[in-house]
């Protein structure tokens, strides 16, 4: 148990590693130039110059992944081009935010999908489970921000229920998540609802029947269990697709989160900003992923003695 | 219904008209499927009666609506699509057929309770036995979680479980296929059922632990006086348990009778042949064959192949733990004949085959028609591969469904670049009538076809590049007994006329006498009997082949039964740390290339 975990870890690292050199040498080709973002249109080549020397933009690319490298590993991840803040305090400031933001969607995506998925495989065949498949494809094929915009003009301008974007209370939560979480509850329903079926379909929920349990718990104790084991691993590469949606939501939304500072950063090309982000949620689905498979760890004994 | 042919015995058993009532009576009982041409009948008007303390065993082949009969007793028909079209079913003054889930859930699994056929399957994988075995307690007596994990150990205890304690906070897969199947047993016997239901609770099992499993239920219903419906295709099984025996087939009643008398003078036809179809110990019926083996050619030859497997484990995947498939082990098979492995599973007989289609790496030394094979895995060569050809146990899952039979049989010809388009087509032709099929069928897909034929598609497949040698791992052990029979002489008939041979990897002992030229009995990946059909079967040596003989149920009710020295625990696991060093056991030959493991070096 103990040695899997810290085998995890170490492959974790070599992951992270990887990200960091892909990313770092993706930006440094990028066709576009920091030194002019920061400079502006009107500076002289001698000081676009100047900030290049300054920034180390002008060394070869493995001088200035080390120099990056290292600092990296005594958890320096730079400083903005443009705000002239650490990147670490700017990330700082607005992680909780997007953390807050995906535990919402993941909770949302979970309840909607897991439910969908469980009724639609107990009314197998009949038009409930149609129509709950109907609606959980169009939830995987509308694109967020269509659903972002008409959940807002339903519910925030129509109806008024919610507030119409920012952050602070619970209210302010809902409209975002449940938009980020009804693309994964499409997926979910459908995961869950195959799922259900063959586990339904097994021996030993048969013999749950004939030792004369009642349905609730033949279905609750003994073919969940079961039937979520492959979903739970799915939570893991799910943060990864949030990581995604999260820039277009929080946009939507005016939600203050990493998306909303990986945008903007991207539009300013202010580099060390984009490699923080892409770190934080690289170490995000990580993290995610060694969760996953902590949890199927807990759910299936049959992983532990492996 | 039979009572004016039925003859008093058995003390148990109260079956005159002045006895108690009936603790079951099925009458005129229907099951049908809804399709989409409507409903489909499955079990046709069927009536029996059961008694208390009585054995009734419900007989057939597949699809004859055995198990379907049990699952309506049980309200377990699979819903919407299958359900009880006719007929009642009494539990003593309840009507079952129209009981509703709720009345009906307090009968299941209190008064009536079932054990299933695979042991492996049916227990749940992520659940404690304890939990499980509670559960089923504490969903019909309003005790404590901790009153019921009592009750629950007492059930372990009767079944005979060793370390009963420890089992209760073990996981399914810790425990071995008979382990698992005494637990079944437990948890069905633990609330005293009125009924026991089991369908075939033995056929997964290997024949030294279903000997176990049958004593036991016996022993339990003796004990408990507890009716059981035992549901089987084994007619051995059926001789040795039963005092009554319903036969059925294709959802019909066929006859009932009591045991004695059935066997003794079966009165249908169906009942006759399929009596007659079942392969029996010692009955001499492999003599038949034409044709002897030519004893200078041999198309194998092993010498001392070693087949181990890695157990890696921690941080740096170390390896720690080997599993010894195959130990040593040396034989030779001369052409055209049937050499036949037998042995539980997890001796070997099948790694063994893997090794000599070079499937898996070995070391030693296999020959195959004169030619080594490569120890190492995939690099055999074009000639041998055709030469070797094998038939696996489960047709069902080694013909791909989305390619026509004959394309399937075509294929090899294919790979290997035999002959023109015409020439294939003549040859897929020829072998289709060779295996007994017609000429027709060849633009089907396997689904169209019954197992029987799709076996006879793979044996066809496996004839196509004219191999020495064929493998047959199992090939039989999923065909009901009337159809095994034909596929056996089938089988026969291709030594006898194309001289190839057979390497025929089996679990049961009266197969292997039927069709065996020679036999090698296998424990723990290496061969501890070898010898001719007559000198294995006629005057077993070996400790290990006489219980493996003593085991088999005998189909036939009048023979006492020989008890059996019980055995403590399971085999033991052929997996070891990888310091420990195996003892290779020693054969001596006895004559006539008759070798037994002398006992004293088997560990």
């Amino acid at each position: 148990m103990a040695g899997f975990v810290l085998q995890r870890l170490f492959q974790s690292l070599l992951i992270l590693l990887g990200v960091s050199i892909i990313t770092f040498v993706l930006l440094y080709w990028l066709p576009a130039d920091p030194v002019r973002q920061i400079a502006g249109r009107s500076a002289t080549p001698q000081t676009v110059e100047n900030i290049r020397q300054q920034l180390g933009l002008d060394q070869p690319l493995w001088a200035q992944y080390w120099r990056y490298l290292t600092g990296l590993v005594q958890g320096d991840l730079g400083r903005s081009y443009l705000q002239k803040t650490e990147v670490s305090t700017l990330i700082a400031s607005r992680l909780p935010a997007s953390l807050l933001l995906m535990a919402g969607a993941i909770f949302a995506e979970l309840l909607i999908g897991l439910s969908m998925g469980i009724i639609a495989a107990l009314r197998r065949g009949t038009t409930t489970d149609q129509s709950l498949m109907i609606i959980s494809f169009i939830g995987v094929s509308a694109p967020q921000f269509v659903v972002g915009l008409l959940l807002l003009y339903v519910f925030a301008v129509q109806l008024g229920w919610f507030p119409i974007g920012g952050y602070g209370t619970f209210s302010h939560l809902v409209l975002p998540s449940m938009t980020l979480g009804i693309l994964g509850s499409g997926w979910y329903s459908r995961m869950m609802r195959s799922s259900m079926i063959e586990v339904l379909r097994q021996d030993y929920v048969r013999t749950a029947r004939a030792k004369g349990l009642t349905r609730v718990r033949v279905i609750f104790r003994h073919a969940l269990p079961n039937a979520i084991l492959p979903i739970v691993a799915m939570i893991g590469i799910d943060i990864g697709i949030f990581m995604g949606g999260i820039v277009v939501v929080e946009s939507v939304f005016g939600w203050p989160g990493i998306g909303q500072l990986a945008w903007q950063a991207i539009q300013r090309v202010d580099i060390p900003i984009i490699m923080g982000v892409t770190l934080v949620s690289a170490t995000a689905i990580v993290i995610g992923n060694l969760l996953a498979d902590l949890i199927s760890l807990l759910i299936d004994p049959r992983i532990r003695t492996r | 219904m039979n009572s004016e042919n039925t003859t008093p015995f058995k003390v148990a058993t109260s079956n005159c008209p002045s006895g108690t009532e009936p603790v079951l009576r099925v009458d005129q009982l229907a099951i049908s499927v809804n399709t989409e041409n409507g409903l489909k009948p499955l079990v046709h008007e069927l009536s029996f009666d059961l008694h208390r303390g009585e054995t009734l065993a419900i007989a057939g082949e597949s699809g004859s609506g055995k198990s379907l009969t049990s699952l309506a007793i049980m309200g377990l028909l699979p819903p919407p699509a299958v359900r009880v079209t006719g007929g009642s079913i009494h539990f003593g003054d309840q009507e079952l057929t129209t009981l509703g889930e709720n009345a009906f859930r307090q009968i299941r699994g209190n008064r009536i309770a079932m054990i299933f056929q695979e042991p492996m399957t049916s227990l749940n994988p992520v659940m404690k036995i304890g939990t499980q075995l509670a559960e089923a307690i504490c969903a019909h007596e309003a005790i404590s979680l901790k009153e019921a994990r009592l009750r629950a150990l007492e059930a372990l205890r009767s079944v005979r479980l060793s370390e009963p304690e420890k089992r209760l906070n073990q996981f399914p897969h810790e425990l071995s296929g008979g382990m698992r199947q005494r637990v079944m047993i437990a948890m069905a016997i633990a609330l005293k059922p009125d009924i026991l239901i089991a369908d075939e609770p033995t056929t997964a099992l290997d024949v030294t632990v279903q000997r176990e499993v049958l004593d036991l239920l016996r022993d339990l219903q003796l004990e408990m006086g507890t009716a059981l419906i035992l549901i089987t295709h084994d007619m051995g099984v059926v001789a040795e348990m039963a005092d009554r025996v319903l036969v059925m087939k294709g959802g019909h009643f066929v006859e009932e009778n009591h045991v004695e008398s059935l066997f003794a003078k079966p009165q249908k036809v169906y009942t006759r042949n399929l009596l007659e179809a079942v392969p029996k110990l010692g009955d001499g019926s492999g003599e038949a064959r034409m044709g002897r083996p030519d004893e200078d050619t041999l198309v194998a030859e092993l010498e001392n192949v070693v087949v181990h497997f890695d157990v890696r484990s921690g941080i740096l995947g170390r390896v720690t733990h080997r599993v010894h498939a195959v130990e040593n082990v040396s034989l030779n098979i001369r052409k055209g004949e049937i050499f036949s492995l037998v042995g539980e599973s997890g001796c070997g007989k099948s790694t063994i085959a893997k090794a000599m289609v070079g499937l898996v790496d070995h070391s030693g030394r296999i020959r195959i028609n004169g030619h080594d094979i490569s120890p190492t895995y995939g690099a055999m060569s074009n000639q041998t591969r055709r030469d070797i050809q094998m038939v696996f146990q489960d047709p069902m899952a080694s013909l791909d469904p989305r390619m026509r039979v004959g394309e399937l049989v075509r294929e090899p010809l294919v790979i290997h670049g035999v002959g023109t388009r015409q020439e294939q087509d003549q040859h897929v032709e020829y072998l289709f009538e060779r295996v007994g099929l017609a000429r027709d069928q060849i633009q089907r897909y396997p689904h169209e076809f019954s197992g029987g034929q799709r076996q006879r598609i793979c044996i066809a497949r496996a004839l196509a590049l004219n191999p020495k040698l064929i493998i047959a791992d199992e090939s039989v052990s999923a065909l009901d007994v009337t159809v095994q029979a034909k596929v056996l002489d089938l089988l026969k008939e291709l030594v006898s006329e194309l001289g190839v041979s057979f390497l025929f990897i089996s679990h049961d002992m009266a197969v292997v006498e039927n069709i065996s030229d020679r036999v090698g009995v296998m424990y723990l990946g290496q061969i501890v009997e070898t010898g001719s059909r007559r000198q294995i079967f006629g005057s077993p040596r070996h400790s290990y082949t006489k219980r493996l003989l003593s085991a088999v149920p005998t189909p036939d009710p009048s023979r006492e039964r020989q008890s059996l020295a019980r055995l403590v625990g399971d085999v033991p696991s052929p997996v070891k740390p990888i310091a420990e060093r195996v003892s290779y056991v020693e054969l001596v030959d006895m004559g006539d290339g008759h070798l037994i493991a002398l006992e004293d070096t088997m560990k």
